[in-house]
């Protein structure tokens, strides 16, 4: 039983499904963290003055600026693999979503530091309120980091065999996959400078 | 949907670097402008401008919001708004606590 | 034109698809048929489980500090009566059940997942792996909420509003309910996005916006109210899991003592950002629990009246509307936590208007009845008594939405006679409605008309019993949550007579059931043979045939939507209805 619009577009919304919903679904997502920064801003905005701790002291802010520049880049290699594929070149898709799945390995090895780094200074997420949004908040970002490794891995590996069955359909799937990863880089750039810079 | 054929695909590449040396050099103001002592709503505005700026960028150029298609736009500006009044409601409550003292 | 999908595979198909076995076919099916009833059955079974769990409650309410009969077996370390702290377990989780594990399941899951495909003339779902995975995350949170009553110290037992500080110093049973809370909005989540992409993408040629039935509208602006705002309470769960099980504050303001003791954490959270993110959630709940109920009623009463339904129009704009207002009504469930004036008056304005499109869609419906061949049948009989029951559900809200009246009902009875009337004789009453409808299109058999009397009557009848003396108790100031029903309480005297009166119409209640649950299952296999339109619809689920195969594929040939969705008692047609598929 074949679903209509799952590779090509209807045509009165121009979209196939798998688009609209990703893009869903990544709505549902920004009010998931939009959440936890309104708990934040409450957070801080309702604790009496002097005692809300600032990032910068606890945070080191060359590693995360480090993290941010790996995550922009791993959004530059994502939207190339796709590109790759739109121009038929399969080979420059593997190297560039392997690129990104790096990128990812990157960012994770900096946070592990990060984290342990912390602990091992005695601070954690009980310690003081600040903390404990900042290991929630990029705690919850990290496991999406993850998540979305696991699908580009899963690309970059056996999902791969569907280029040569059904081209069409793969690329939709990179591209839904980039779409996602995109996000995650985007929820970073407002994470940084709410965490660690204000 | 982004046209398909290879020579709008090479334009969107050039794009996509462009756009990435764009957000390379607003992550270096980012951080940059967090070393200028201001008063904390001021800290926030820029902050927030800076980080919105480059968020849009990775939106429209990396995720083709660009040229997408109107249900697209419509999901997202309803969650915007709703996102909005998530954020303002608490805030708001703490305010109008304080003027009413 | 033949829509009757005579076998399992239409023979148009390109490629081959082995017959999957029976896992593949009955239990990890992909099918939004076979999902949809396995969301039905599920639920219903968490239906009645909440609902016992609320007859033990009465039995504490009429007769607090005594033996429970033949169940007290159960509890022998207290001699069979029901602790105060049990009386909280039952009550955080009826309250949690019926919601999450009962209802919305029902109303979305299984009526929303077996009719929507059908009724747009689509194959499935967008997403049918997506489906199956919805369901199984729905029913793992299900099994980690009904073995929270085995964690020590229990299940939950802060209300099904999980309040801190109580919530977060709460014994482990609460830990499990915030994991059952993470799969069920999990499965929520991908479930509406299941059904917005179906509803936008695949809906059939002709089949434009405003020649949908109405209860696909109601299903797709539920699926956003899911979308949009469960995210906010996952987000409290994972702070409330943070503060239980990493020790942070997020909700534990500065010095507080539990215990005559301080409690050794840092502090500087805030209680009130759980209500918050909360009820920003629960708010639009609420809504996500009464709009399919009014697809239902609404598709009911056209089809019973041999009518069009009366301002289709006004009232997909209302519940549209309703929907977008929902976001910005929730700190009504929060007068009472000081809040300033500026707030105040700006919620009460918000949750006034959105009176106004609840009152648009049950005038409509009411209106849908005037110069009607009403046809009184098992259905029609449970969607009529909808409209007054919502009516005083819905009444009986304002005074709760006006600050001033609030501070006096706020946390009383009242409160729960107003929700139960909206949710209990109101969607319950919908499901009903709604299951002995289309009980002939998944069975191709009817139901018992003399067991389906047999059930409604003694249930509006009880359900009345119950919910209607809780606005006098309320009145006199009996506040919720006491599992002695106000009996320690000097204001309270003058209405406690009511609790035995009130008990016993709910076990009455119970007892009403009976024919209900022995109709569905007879009814399955000795009901009545049917053929595949016996109510003589105009909707497309019932052009397909007879509960379709099990196997996928619901349309021979997609059809063609060539009219609107209730074309009934056209001038000059031969029948009193023509379906939504036929041409003149």
């Amino acid at each position: 039983m074949d679903i209509p619009y799952n590779v090509e577009p209807r045509p009165d919304t121009g979209l196939y499904n798998a688009k609209l919903g990703i893009w869903l679904f990544l709505a549902s997502e920004v009010m998931l963290f939009g959440a936890l920064f309104s708990s934040y801003v409450l957070l801080r905005t309702g604790a009496p003055p002097g005692t809300w701790h600032h990032g910068r002291e606890f945070l080191n802010v060359p590693m995360a600026t480090l993290n941010t520049i790996i995550l922009i880049a791993s959004s530059v290699t994502m939207v190339m693999s796709w590109a790759s594929l739109k121009l038929n070149d399969f080979k420059k898709f593997r190297l560039y979503l392997g690129l990104t799945f790096l990128c990812g390995v990157g960012f994770l090895c900096v946070k592990a530091y990060e984290y342990g780094t912390k602990f091992h200074h005695g601070y954690f997420p009980k310690s003081n309120t600040f903390l404990a949004i900042y290991f929630t908040l990029t705690g919850l970002h990290v496991l999406h980091v993850i998540g979305g490794m696991i699908v580009n891995g899963y690309f970059v590996g056996p999902g791969a065999k569907m280029w040569r069955t059904e081209p069409e359909r793969f690329t939709n799937r990179i591209e839904v996959a980039g779409l996602y990863w995109h996000f995650v880089d985007l929820v970073w750039i407002f994470l940084f400078p709410t965490l660690y810079l204000l | 949907m982004s046209t398909t054929d290879a020579e709008s695909i090479r334009k969107q590449t050039r794009a996509y670097i462009g756009v990435f040396f764009a957000l390379m050099v607003l992550t270096v103001l980012t951080v940059a402008v967090s070393y200028f002592h201001m008063p904390v709503v001021l800290a926030v505005v820029v902050a927030l401008a800076i980080a919105s700026f480059k968020g849009s960028l990775v939106a429209a150029v990396f995720m083709h919001l660009s040229h997408e298609r109107k249900v697209i736009y419509w999901v997202l500006i309803l969650t915007v708004v709703f996102f909005i009044v998530l954020m303002a409601i608490p805030s708001l409550w703490q305010w109008d606590l304080r003027v009413a003292r | 034109m033949a829509l009757v999908d005579e076998r399992a595979h239409g023979h148009h198909e390109a490629h081959h698809h082995e017959e999957p076995g029976f896992w593949g076919k009955y239990v990890f099916s992909q099918d939004h048929k076979v999902i949809g009833i396995q969301y039905g059955f599920t639920a219903l079974v968490f239906l009645l489980f909440g609902f016992s769990l609320m007859m033990m409650m009465r039995w504490s309410l009429a007769y607090p500090n005594q033996p429970i009969p033949l169940l007290g077996k159960l509890f022998k370390t207290t001699g069979g009566i029901i602790v105060p702290e049990f009386y909280n377990q039952l009550g955080a989780m009826h309250g949690t059940i019926m919601v999450f594990l009962g209802i919305v399941p029902l109303a979305v899951g299984a009526f929303g997942n077996y009719l929507v495909p059908l009724q747009i003339g689509a194959p499935d779902m967008a997403f049918p792996k997506l489906n199956m995975a919805s369901y199984w995350s729905y029913f793992v949170g299900g099994v980690v909420m009904l073995a929270s009553f085995f964690a020590p110290g229990g299940a939950a037992q802060s209300g099904w509003t999980s309040y801190p500080p109580l919530s977060d110093i709460a014994p482990s049973g609460q830990t499990m309910w915030l994991f059952g809370m993470l799969f069920l909005i999990i499965s929520s989540v991908l479930g509406s996005t299941n059904f917005i992409v179906t509803i936008i993408q695949l809906r059939a040629p002709g089949l434009t916006w405003m020649r949908l039935p109405f209860f696909v509208w109601a299903q797709f602006v539920t699926s956003f109210l899911l979308l949009l705002a469960f995210p906010a309470l996952q987000a409290a769960a994972i702070l409330q899991m943070m503060d239980r099980l990493a020790g942070t504050s997020f909700f534990l303001p500065s010095g507080l003592v539990v215990s005559g003791q301080q409690l050794a954490v840092s502090g500087g959270g805030s209680p009130l950002l759980w209500q918050h993110l909360f009820w920003f959630l629960a708010h639009p709940e609420v809504y996500v629990l009464i709009l399919p109920a009014f697809g239902i009623i609404a598709e009911v009463i056209a089809n019973n009246t041999r009518k069009p339904l009366w301002g289709y129009r006004s009232m997909v704009w209302a519940i549209t509307f309703l929907g977008f207002m929902s976001f910005i009504v929730w700190a009504h469930h929060m007068f009472m936590t000081g809040m300033g004036t500026v707030m105040s008056t700006f919620f009460q304005t918000t949750t006034m208007i959105i009176s106004i499109p609840s009152v648009i869609v049950l005038t409509a419906l009411i209106i849908s009845l005037w110069g009607a061949s009403i046809r009184y049948t098992v259905p029609m009989l449970f969607a009529l008594a909808f409209l007054p029951m919502f009516a005083i559900g819905g009444l009986t809200g304002l005074p709760l939405g006006l600050a001033p009246t609030d501070i006096h009902l706020h946390d009383t009875y009242y409160v729960i006679g107003h929700f139960h009337y909206v949710v209990a004789p109101g969607t319950i009453f919908a499901m009903f409605a709604g299951i002995y409808y289309w009980f002939p299109k998944l069975t191709g058999r009817s139901m018992s008309n003399l067991l389906g009397h047999l059930h409604f009557w003694p249930s509006f009848l009880f359900i009345n019993g119950i919910f209607m003396p809780m606005f006098i108790q309320g009145m006199a100031g009996v506040s919720r949550r006491l599992y002695d029903g106000g009996a320690s309480y000097s204001h309270a005297q003058g209405v406690l007579h009511w609790n035995t009166f009130m008990s016993a119409s709910a076990w009455l209640l119970g007892l009403a059931q009976i024919p209900f649950i022995i109709n569905l299952f007879w009814s399955m296999w000795k009901g009545k043979k049917v053929g595949s339109n016996p109510w003589g619809a105009t909707t497309l689920e019932w052009a397909a045939t007879t509960s379709p195969p099990l196997a996928h594929g619901n349309f021979t040939e997609i059809p063609t939507a060539v009219r609107g969705p209730y074309d009934y008692s056209l001038p000059g047609a031969p029948q009193d209805f023509v379906p939504q598929h036929q041409e003149a």
